[in-house]
């Protein structure tokens, strides 16, 4: 069972957590055109890397979003951050 | 001769004596025996039956490694499968059954199953799918298919706790090494514990006449004061069973027969094994026989249970440890066997009676077998640890190059005692392995392919060298292929015993090293564990809590009928009766005079802040921005692939705050929703979403007389249609609190939605009932409301629609076309899925005069018997009270969704008919909404 760090809660069971999306995914601006392929893009592929991944996750106990980096093929977390401060 | 007591040795208490039964015959044995122990004791050899062939077992292992005695056991109330007998601590009056037999072990009537081996060989199940039709084998295959049955009812009480601990350092094992290991690192000052599958630590040191001067159970005895003196903590009875992610390795803790074990989620910083090696099976013809074993398993049942296992035990042995093992053999004549070459057969049938070698025989009433030892690697592998092939030992030993886990001792391949204790303290302390002084080898036999005599591989499958040697011939040569067509290593011992013999098998058959051949993957959990540990207090209302009402003991006293709807505990209908006519009555009442409903699961999401307004918008399918304060707009949240995914209703508070009313069963999915896209994608600083739905539980009045009840509860608002039209929402009071009243309708008749604050709800609801009474007016279920808001063909989400409906196909196509802004789902609205013209829509269902309510999820068919298919089906089905006639919805395909066309329908082979038309049957102009 996987331990993650919430930058607000600290480090907590895994089963407080939910997967969220890889990060960096931007909605493609939908005031304007957007090809077949681009939305399905946006909506279905997941790179789903192994080695090492950045993802957003939720911490569900506090509701807060943020990013965490981990090595999805050693299940190592390489540490979070706040999605508010990533985000600037 | 076979088994017997030996007078003195071992851990049990002779003092005492416990009864049991195997196979309705009764027995004795002491406190500190197995059921195995206690079986051999009196001379039991045939413990079990195998798996396939029905052939007689006896015990191989003296622990966990036992493949082959596996019984159903009671003791009391409590019944237990599949319960290794080896490993099974005797408790008085144990009722033991041996699995897989019938009448018992000793005879059984299937036995006659291993004539026909040459018919069931490795991949039978196959080939049956194949030719010539698995059907004709496939009832008697399930039937005599699996072990143990399970008896009764589920066990009361029988919970396993489940807890958390940490600490520095886990020893896993108390044998020698592992004491040693837990003793050095506690009085280093690390905290360790020390966790032990057996109730007594020591491992296999009983099977040694003294260490360091004393007895193996005083030197036990000392080890132990002194790791409890330097503060370490020692766990026995449990067993270490999987090594999960970041370093959690998971403790089952035995407590007794009729308890369930406890699991305890060790996480350890450091992990040393100590977890001793096994006897590798040689593989020889017959080698099955009740009275093979395992060499070592009969120096532990000497050793640890004081049990000889025979008198006059042959002894095939090919490695340089055997003198020791066989140091607690003093009690029986050993006869050394060299079979150089050639390949021995065991003689016998129930019971081994001799051991041929070529030409010669010798006469024995046991054949002990090691060809060599394998370290326990279980739980290194399932760390990611490798391994490697130490090929003087011929086995696999750890490669030792994980950070936190370290292997010592036998489980390190290190056998020799001393080696064993000088290896744990230095690594315990962190310091350098030192080299071993005793070098060990071993020299396993070849197994000698293409013998017409079988020789088993795996006892539990019954996996012979004949079926490895036809998997290699129809070319299932990689191990995991082997594995899955012989179905070796895959019975409950996963293989402990069997998978090197089979690897060693299938090298042979390749001509190539073992190594090269690889090993399959070591899984959690170690042994077989009931299924209770994993899920301990994840039952019942605790696994799944219901939501409460504040006005449920109101509730209550009304004779509710209480339900679980949409993960709330709500009431269905009020009072004792026919539930579908108590609903129908609330029903009708609620259009002559009005009901009274706890609508207080209502979703009350608010969104506030300087971007509240454009986050709505966004969120929202309808447009939201030109919502006036105090006004109340209906609305769809798609997701992103445009599917409706909630329908609601909006309300503004203010230029920045609005009120989201989403479905009941749905808040919590929608906050989340909500929070996802506040977080990642806007600026979280300037919208703020906040869950009030527990703080303001409602009361809705709905009827023609509602405006009249509502009026009674003097909330100091104007009630009159002009001044408070349909959609809009007020602030009044009630008894000096806030109260927000919102006319909104999923009746389709006048209603006022009241939401008070939670300590004034209960006088609201006492309130508004008292003032209805006099006008016919009484509490409403969740039931009647289904009817009533059928009736006006409005929808529930995901009854009246599925994972495929959008918006378009409600009828509700004006934002798709018209739209400017971004909004969540607004492309996938525009897909060739989205705009294909055969879409399902949804419409109303009528039935012909005098037939009954359609089935709900019956399907609307066209086509001949044999070619059916589905154009759509029923979604909601009532028969309306209000109407006198069934009313019913559905989703149809739109070239059969035209008002008038007739339908077919079917369900579970019966047919209906049906025409479609308008959703809403009730008051279709909409006059009674606005009244």
């Amino acid at each position: 069972m996987q331990r993650f760090p919430c930058p607000f809660c600290g480090l907590r069971d895994e089963r407080e957590f939910h997967f969220a999306g890889p990060a960096g995914k931007v909605r493609p601006d939908t005031t304007k055109a957007v090809s077949a392929e681009d939305w399905a893009d946006y909506l279905y592929t997941q790179p789903n890397a192994k080695g090492v991944v950045r993802e957003v996750w939720v911490h569900t106990t506090c509701q807060e979003y943020f990013v965490m980096e981990r090595n999805s093929a050693t299940m190592e977390v390489l540490g979070s951050t706040a999605l508010r401060k990533d985000a600037s | 001769m076979s088994g017997s007591r030996l007078p003195s040795g071992g851990l049990i208490d002779r003092g005492r004596t416990l009864s049991f039964t195997f196979d309705g015959k009764a027995y004795t044995g002491h406190p500190g025996d197995t059921l195995a122990s206690a079986l051999l004791a009196n001379g039991v050899r045939v413990m079990g039956r195998s798996f396939k062939y029905h052939r007689p077992r006896g015990v191989w292992g003296a622990w966990f490694d036992d493949p082959n005695a596996i019984f159903n056991i009671r003791l009391g109330d409590v019944a237990r499968p599949n319960c290794p007998a080896a490993t099974t601590l005797l408790e008085d009056g144990m009722e033991a059954r041996s699995v897989n037999a019938f009448p018992n072990a000793g005879f059984d009537i299937k036995g006659g199953l291993d004539l026909f081996h040459r018919f069931l060989s490795a991949g039978f199940y196959y080939k049956m799918f194949m030719w010539p039709d698995w059907h004709l084998f496939e009832p008697a295959i399930r039937k005599m298919a699996g072990l143990g049955a399970l008896e009764g009812a589920p066990l009361d009480g029988f919970h396993a706790d489940q807890r958390h601990d940490a600490c520095d350092l886990l020893v896993v094992g108390g044998g020698a090494a592992g004491l040693q290991a837990a003793l050095s690192a506690a009085r280093a000052g690390q905290d360790v514990v020390l966790v032990d599958d057996h109730p007594e630590l020591g491992g296999s040191l009983y099977q040694l006449a003294e260490i360091d001067g004393q007895t193996p159970s005083d030197w036990v005895a000392t080890m132990h004061a002194a790791i409890i003196e330097a503060d370490g903590r020692i766990l026995t009875g449990a067993t270490a069973f999987g090594v999960y992610d970041h370093q959690m390795i998971g403790l089952a803790q035995e407590r007794g027969f009729t308890r369930a074990p406890a699991l305890i989620r060790m996480r350890a910083r450091r992990c040393i094994l100590a977890t001793g090696a096994l006897d590798r099976p040689a593989t020889f013809a017959m080698n099955d026989r009740p009275g093979v074993m395992s060499l070592n398993a009969a120096a532990e049942f000497a050793g640890r249970y004081g049990v000889l296992v025979g008198q006059t035990p042959a002894v095939l042995a090919h490695h340089s440890m055997v003198q020791a093992q066989l140091a607690a053999l003093t009690g029986s004549e050993t006869q050394m066997i060299d079979a150089g070459t050639k390949t021995p057969e065991a003689l016998g049938r129930k019971s081994v009676t001799g051991l041929r070698v070529g030409s010669q025989t010798h006469i024995c009433d046991a054949v002990l077998n090691s060809a060599g030892l394998m370290p326990i690697v279980h739980l290194w592998r399932h760390a990611g640890g490798k391994l490697t092939w130490d090929e003087a030992a011929q086995a696999f030993v750890p490669d030792n190059a994980l950070d936190w886990m370290q292997a010592v001792g036998a489980a390190n391949g290190t056998f020799d005692l001393d080696d064993a204790l000088a290896e744990a303290e230095a690594v315990a302390l962190g310091a350098d392995r030192p080299a071993r002084n005793v070098q060990y080898t071993a020299n396993p036999p070849q197994p000698a392919l293409g013998s017409k005599k079988r020789q088993w591989i795996d006892y539990q499958h019954d996996v012979t060298l004949k079926d490895i040697e036809l998997a290699a011939r129809e070319n299932y040569v990689s191990v995991e292929h082997l594995k899955r067509y012989t179905t070796l290593g895959m019975a409950s011992d996963q293989g402990k015993t069997s998978n090197v013999a089979g690897l060693s098998a299938m090298a042979r058959l390749q001509g190539k090293e073992i190594p090269e051949v690889g090993t399959t993957t070591f899984r959690p959990p170690f042994v077989p564990l009931p299924m209770e540990l994993y899920r301990g207090h994840h039952r019942g209302a605790q696994f799944h809590p219901l939501k409460r009402l504040p006005l449920e003991p109101e509730h209550r006293a009304a004779g509710a009928a209480l339900g679980e709807y949409g993960g709330w505990l709500r009431p269905g209908w009020y009072g004792t009766g026919d539930p579908h006519d108590i609903a129908q009555s609330e029903a009708l009442m609620a259009r002559h005079s009005a009901a009274i409903f706890d609508g207080s699961p209502l979703g009350k999401i608010e969104v506030m802040g300087p971007d509240a307004e454009a986050f709505v918008n966004f969120i929202y399918y309808n447009t939201i921005k030109t919502l006036k304060p105090g006004a109340i707009r209906y609305g769809f949240m798609l997701t992103e692939g445009g599917v409706v995914y909630d329908d609601g209703v909006i309300a503004r508070m203010g230029a920045n705050r609005f009120v989201i009313s989403c479905s009941s069963s749905h808040v919590d999915g929608v906050n989340a929703m909500l929070e996802a896209w506040r977080q990642d994608g806007h600026d979280p600083e300037r919208t703020l979403v906040h869950d009030t739905t527990a703080n303001w539980p409602t009361v809705t009045v709905t009827g023609p007389m509602a405006r009249q009840i509502v009026a009674a509860l003097d909330l100091g608002v104007d009630l009159s249609a002009q001044a408070f039209p349909h959609m809009q929402w007020r602030d009044g009071w009630f008894q000096g609190a806030l109260a927000r009243i919102s006319r909104v309708s999923f009746t389709g008749d006048v209603s006022f939605e009241i939401s008070v604050p939670v300590h004034k709800v209960t006088a609201l609801w006492q309130a508004a009932l008292a003032s209805g009474a006099p006008l016919g007016a009484g509490p409403m279920g969740v039931e009647a409301l289904s009817i009533l808001r059928a009736e006006k063909g409005y929808l529930i989400i995901g009854k009246d629609t599925d994972g495929e409906t959008m918006p378009h196909d409600l009828g509700f196509t004006v934002p798709r076309l018209k739209k400017s802004s971004a909004f969540v789902g607004d492309r996938g609205l525009h897909t060739e899925n989205a705009n294909r013209d055969n879409r399902r829509r949804l419409v109303g269902l009528s039935v012909p005069k005098g037939a009954d309510p359609l089935p709900t999820g019956a399907h609307v068919v066209s086509g001949p018997a044999t070619a059916r298919r589905s154009h759509g089906y029923v979604t909601s089905s009532y028969h309306s009270p209000n109407l006198d006639r069934p009313i019913a919805l559905g989703l149809v395909e739109a070239s059969q969704a035209e008002t008038g066309t007739k339908l077919e329908i079917q369900h579970l082979g019966a047919g209906y008919q049906a025409t479609v038309c308008a959703p809403c049957a009730f008051d279709p102009e909409g006059e009674r909404l606005h009244a």
